[in-house]
């Protein structure tokens, strides 16, 4: 057997394009810290985060937060809890109260301890309750159905939807909407945005709900990362550009030059 | 039909009776008041009858639709028909009883399939209650049907592992790291079938039926891509299928969206291996085929509905 | 000390996984740590398990409202771990015939198998679906052609939904070239077919860009919580 590299060259290309990536989101990191002013377009669904909570102390009821049906070790639940923080701190301050199940035991525990030490900023440590934040069942559907029951006892005035959710995401948003309350969701699972955008009042599409975090805090260096993703972007489109036109001229000229760096594209880069 | 609606009468009269108070509703208020404060109710009783009408018609006529298989539906008839007997093959059923609508008419067709092609069928699962979905595929087509397939030599069980994706990443390159023993507790060693089965590239093809979360986009990721000389087509459910679109044709030999891709190649399946009568269980997604029909028709009526009601109301603002 | 150590155990393990990617002799370890995980949230389940017995036994010894569900909860609960563990019903294994406790607690007969395919697949199946019904009343109360952009997302929606059905077939069957010579140039426009086009080419667009602005902004969460920009997950300063 001959002996390993210390690298995997087929995964030279990928390992560039990370750099790359990576790179341009390190930099704008660091150029945030140095003071360069970053601007963010507004994000009406997280614009509305405080208007929901407060409408929730107005009427008397409860805001529910569902952290989505996935584990901790998916990257939109830990993005959710980001959210979950600004909420529970809102809600402390406003003096509402935030209901957090879980279908998943790690999700409680994380979940717990990012509401504790949101009510405890808000300088409200004695409003909290451990019950707030609760273990439901793992089986998605269970799990909705007792979501369900919750939210046509309690009526809740806010429903926050943030993380990854499969089928069940038109079930809750359309109870939600049934009840009354103001929804708010957040999915990177393009599958439930379209059921999301069309029963809530405001949706966090794909990477506007990895933004929240950044957004709610509006600390220079997470801002500074949104524009680094910004770049990021431009280099994809730069690569899809000139894919594109490569293989658009390699299909009109049939240049066997043209096609052999098609080829490289697909069969070196892009795997 | 009209002799279906004489004999099954009383069905009408309660069909009709159910919506006796909507109409006298909308005769009393009027229609476009009682469109604009329709109760939600309303709209699940008509889905209901939507969707139950139609699966009663079928259940008492045995009448379905046509069915006008697609490329797709073609594809993936054509990649299992293409394999010789005695070729291996693995299944895996990612779904549980919540899709089981949608996903088990193609995973019928696909076990019926492999059986009348008699290749060796490798089944597993990426989630929990998958196996409970394989043991009920096989207890419905190959015990009653197949009775000369044998387990262990024809078709083995080999049960679900958790890791997602970590499990297809492990048996594409040494099956038995993870699988010591199949559903049943057997060892690897003691299945026939097993004999020389060391990986998941061994496998002539890989017939996955996906609801979401591992499933076939994991296969796609790390089996198919990786390793371009394994063959993958998937059933996949309504919502997951245009996400999967993009790795049709080359990761993805066939894809089966929703119940229209089990009806098209149960059509296929039932054509070419059915015989005269074919068995109603092998007619499922053909079956399912109405309601869906009617429901989307009510549906598309609703958005009318609303659309009349929504620029009827503009005008009279603008007035 | 308290912050410092997680977002340390962070970075390091998270490098070195991403490292681990490029260096063939530990392209292995992904798998293993995240084995690693599913045995910590199995584990894990003890806590969450213990969670549900605390708060509904709670429900029912304060008599809130509703602990009539609780004792439902518990029952089930209880109930379902107690056949699982125990194999109630279960026949021993062919290899082990000495041994009851060696069949598979799935097996068709027992008491698990039974409570699985006369109540937890029925119920599972019936929330699912609620789903056509709630898709009724979502399309009567959202679906409003108000802008140019609406106008086309419903246009669309009739042609995907005929064009799912008997009904898109029937109603463009003519367009045959066997009706007339010409209309083998507009095959494309038969229901069924635009819909499979629709679905294929400008979905799949659509689906790609959110697809790729979805991995951008998870590969820039990723980074700011492994280099500890991003600490909310663990509670506030």
């Amino acid at each position: 057997m001959p002996p390993m590299g210390w690298f995997d060259l087929n995964r030279i290309w990928f390992f560039g394009l990370l750099v790359m990536l990576c790179g341009a989101v390190l930099a704008y990191i660091l150029a945030a810290r140095r003071g360069m002013q970053i601007k963010v377009r507004r994000i009406a669904g997280l614009e509305a985060v405080d208007d929901a909570v407060g409408r929730a102390t107005e009427m008397g009821r409860s805001c529910l937060y569902i952290p989505g049906v996935q584990d901790m070790n998916d990257i939109q639940t830990i993005a959710s809890l980001t959210v979950l923080s600004r909420v529970a701190k809102t809600a402390a301050e406003y003096d509402a109260r935030v209901e957090v199940p879980t279908t998943r035991s790690l999700v409680m525990t994380a979940a717990r301890e990012t509401v504790q030490a949101a009510y405890l900023a808000a300088g409200r440590p004695e409003a909290f309750s451990p019950d707030q934040v609760y273990y439901v069942t793992d089986e998605q559907f269970g799990y909705v159905a007792y979501v369900q029951g919750l939210m046509v006892r309690e009526r809740p005035a806010a429903c926050f939807y943030m993380g990854s959710f499969f089928a069940e995401s038109l079930i809750l948003a359309e109870m939600g909407n049934g009840v009354g309350a103001i929804q708010i969701a957040g999915t990177a699972q393009p599958a439930q945005l379209p059921f999301f955008v069309a029963a809530c009042d405001y949706t966090l599409i794909g990477e506007e709900f990895f933004a929240a975090s950044a957004y709610l805090s509006g600390e220079p260096d997470q801002l500074g990362s949104l524009k680094g993703q910004d770049a990021g972007k431009l280099i994809v489109a730069a690569g899809i550009l000139t894919g594109v036109a490569a293989e658009t001229l390699a299909s009109l000229t049939g240049s066997p030059a043209i096609r052999s760096f098609v080829n490289f594209l697909i069969n070196r880069v892009l795997t | 039909m009209g002799d279906f609606l004489r004999d099954q009468w009383w069905v009408v009269a309660i069909f009709i009776g159910t919506l006796v108070p909507l109409v006298r509703r909308f005769a009393s208020v009027g229609a476009m008041e009682a469109l604009r404060t329709l109760d939600r109710r309303w709209i699940f009783l008509l889905m209901l009858w939507s969707v139950l009408f139609p699966i009663y018609f079928i259940g008492v006529t045995g009448r379905t639709f046509p069915e006008l298989p697609s490329a797709l539906a073609h594809s993936t008839f054509d990649e299992l028909d293409r394999l010789a007997p005695g070729d291996p093959v693995l299944l895996s059923f990612d779904y549980d009883p919540a899709s089981e609508g949608e996903l088990q008419p193609m995973a019928t067709a696909f076990v019926k399939h492999c059986a009348e092609k008699k290749l060796k069928m490798y089944f597993m699962s990426l989630w929990p209650v998958g196996p409970q979905m394989v043991q009920n595929t096989v207890d419905k087509v190959i015990r009653p049907d197949y009775p000369r397939l044998v387990y262990g030599q024809d078709y083995v069980n080999l049960g679900y592992k958790s890791g997602n994706e970590a499990v297809i990443r492990v048996i594409t390159t040494n099956i038995r790291e993870l699988y010591t023993t199949d559903s049943r507790g057997t060892a690897m060693q003691d299945i026939p079938m097993m004999n020389g089965i060391t990986s998941v590239q061994q496998m002539k093809l890989i017939i996955n039926v996906s609801a979401g979360y591992p499933g076939v986009k994991e296969w796609v990721q790390y089996a198919a891509t990786p390793y371009a000389t394994l063959h993958l087509v998937a059933g996949t459910t309504g919502v997951q299928a245009p996400l999967v679109y993009p790795y049709v044709p080359r990761q993805l030999r066939g894809l089966l969206g929703a119940i229209k891709g089990a009806a098209e190649y149960e059509k296929l399946v039932i054509d070419t291996y059915g015989g005269p009568n074919p068995d109603p269980k092998y007619l499922e997604g053909l079956r399912r085929m109405g309601p869906q029909l009617v429901a989307h028709l009510l549906i598309i009526m609703l958005i009318l509905v609303a659309n009349f009601l929504y620029f009827a109301d503009k005008r009279a603002v603008g007035r | 000390m308290k912050r410092t150590v997680p977002l340390l155990i962070t970075a390091v393990v998270g490098f070195t996984l991403i490292g681990a990617y490029f260096v063939p002799y530990t392209q292995s370890w992904g798998e293993t740590v995240a084995i690693w995980f599913d045995v910590l949230a199995a584990i894990a389940f003890i806590l969450g398990g213990g969670n549900l017995l605390r708060s509904h036994l709670k429900r029912i010894s304060d008599q809130q409202s509703g602990w009539a569900y609780s004792i439902i909860v518990l029952v089930s609960f209880l109930g379902t771990l107690f056949v699982g563990l125990g194999k109630i019903g279960a026949a021993p294994s062919p290899q082990f015939p000495d041994y009851g406790w060696s069949g598979n607690y799935r097996q068709t007969g027992s008491a698990f198998w039974y409570s699985y395919q006369y109540a937890f697949q029925p119920l599972t199946a019936t929330i699912f679906a609620l789903l056509a019904f709630y898709i009724a009343s979502a399309a009567f109360r959202a679906f409003r052609a108000k802008n140019l952009e609406a106008s086309l997302l419903l246009a669309t929606a009739f042609i995907v939904l005929l064009g799912r059905t008997f009904a898109g077939v029937a109603l463009t069957a003519w367009i045959d070239p066997a009706n007339w010579q010409g209309f083998r140039y507009f095959t494309g426009l038969r229901l069924e077919n635009l819909t499979v086009y629709i679905m294929a080419v400008f979905n799949t667009a659509g689906n790609r860009a959110i697809m790729i602005g979805i991995a951008l902004g998870i590969v820039a969460t990723s980074l700011k919580i492994l280099i500890g920009v991003d600490r909310s997950y663990l509670g506030k300063d």
